[in-house]
């Protein structure tokens, strides 16, 4: 039973039922990251998915843009409590990715230019549902929000969406990564509110 | 998390494995003080709370008498062990719950806290090396819960902090960083307004003001950064520039609410 905190409530944000638990609406594009912003040239720029086998299956810039670019409008949720709804953005399909990679795997670790790291079963980046995107409202993604790709994966909290996205290594058990071992939950459901581990 | 309890245990603080840090406790306001024109520092009183680490924060959940509920973060500026938490608040402009926490509440008043959380933006007494702080406005709160921390513990680790702020009104601990402990360097730098024949104009920070008066790459030091995105974005850059490797800056970035 919560405590009731006397003279609370006059100013309180607007509800919204298209909210998670716990979040509230923002106008802004906040960022979280941990440390200095990675400066990555698109001409060095390199995408890979590893598996099991050995197999590396790598992407540059200009091999990325010959694949379909898919329109993505979604909302989105961070860990920190802000939301921001209808975010515009473009890139290719984790299921166009993955047509030509053969893996019994079922987790996967993101790893991020600059060394983070985060985990995500496999299952959540296909059916539609993640994308390496290039751009945001219209405009190439900046570096402090992930540019120039991150990956995006909007029904999870936007820790999961790795900023400068580099590669995927499937995983045969769902380990922590960096944010995961730092306090965060190992999937971040927000409808479920799983901030924290 | 086997080694983060294991370092908790270290410091005399609670080990995470008995203390339930995902539950709300119930917290009450033990003293309250103005700490600049748009911020206050509030002394919460939390049984069960079960200590926390410099660097650290906590949710904060109000609710109100039709059981409407609003929660925000808030870095710790204390550290170490016991049920009494500092927090350091200052007001966002038509926020929801910083205007509540600066102007409204009042010793003995109730709130309820959960954490500590996070364990990245942490400075723990057994690191000996030197620690570069960087905080712009607010963003001194976790930094002053590090100097403290070093303070309790006795630590003779060189800390140096620079200190970031609109005008001298904004400043937050301005007391206690006036006198500062042995072997921790404190440099004020103002942005809008300076204190009557300050050497340095009124200007934001600058790589000539980090290579000045920061510790330089070759000492190697931690660094840690803490305030709005715009001022982490480019002190974190211009810390890259002068050679600190981007694994020896961490960063955090304060949003308001």
């Amino acid at each position: 039973m919560a405590v009731i905190s006397r003279g609370f409530g006059g100013h309180r944000r607007e509800s919204d039922p298209s909210l998670p638990p716990g979040q509230y609406l923002t106008t802004d594009f906040p960022v979280l990251s941990a440390g200095p912003t990675p400066r990555i040239h698109t001409d060095e720029w390199e995408f890979s998915i590893a598996t099991e086998s050995g197999a590396v299956h790598k992407w540059n810039w200009e091999q990325l843009h010959a694949l379909p670019i898919v329109d993505v409008d979604t909302d989105i949720h961070c860990v920190t409590r802000w939301s921001k709804l209808g975010t515009h953005w473009r890139g290719v399909s984790l299921d166009t990715l993955f047509e030509g990679v053969d893996t019994s795997y079922q987790y996967v670790m993101e790893h991020s230019y600059g060394g983070y790291t985060t985990n995500v079963p496999l299952a959540d980046l296909m059916g539609n549902k993640a994308w390496i995107v290039t751009e945001f409202d219209g405009a190439p993604l900046g570096p402090e929000h992930g540019g120039p790709a991150r990956l995006l994966v909007p029904h999870l909290y936007f820790w999961k969406s790795a900023k400068w996205i580099h590669g995927l290594v499937m995983q045969k058990t769902d380990q922590p990564g960096f944010w995961e071992q730092n306090g965060y939950n190992l999937y971040g459901d927000p409808w479920l509110e799983q901030r924290y581990s | 998390m086997s080694d983060v309890t294991s370092e908790l245990q270290d410091n005399g603080v609670a080990p995470a494995s008995a203390v339930d840090t995902t539950v709300w406790r119930v917290g009450t306001v033990v003293s309250a003080e103005r700490e600049s024109t748009s911020g206050r520092s509030l002394t919460i009183d939390v049984p069960g709370w079960g200590g926390n680490l410099a660097g650290q924060h906590t949710d904060l959940r109000l609710t109100a008498p039709d059981g409407y509920q609003a929660v925000r973060s808030y870095s710790i500026a204390s550290a170490g062990a016991g049920q009494r938490i500092e927090l350091a608040i200052d007001e966002v402009p038509n926020g929801e719950v910083s205007p509540y926490l600066v102007e409204d509440v009042m010793v003995g008043d109730q709130l309820e806290l959960r954490g500590p959380l996070g364990g990245w933006f942490v400075w723990r007494p057994e690191d000996t090396g030197p620690v570069q702080l960087i905080g712009g406005g607010s963003g001194i709160v976790p930094l002053i819960s590090m100097i403290r921390s070093r303070a309790a513990a006795n630590s003779a680790a060189p800390f140096r902090l620079l200190y970031s702020l609109r005008a001298p009104e904004d400043a937050f601990y301005r007391g206690e960083l006036g006198r500062p402990a042995p072997g921790l360097d404190v440099t004020w730098l103002y942005t809008r307004r300076t204190p009557d024949d300050w050497p340095r104009p009124a200007a934001r920070i600058t790589a000539a003001d980090l290579a000045a008066v920061t510790i330089p790459p070759s000492d190697n030091p931690m660094v840690f950064v803490c305030g709005p995105t715009g001022f982490v974005e480019a002190v974190a850059d211009a810390l890259v520039g002068l050679g600190h490797p981007a694994a020896r800056v961490k960063t955090e970035r304060f949003g308001g609410a």
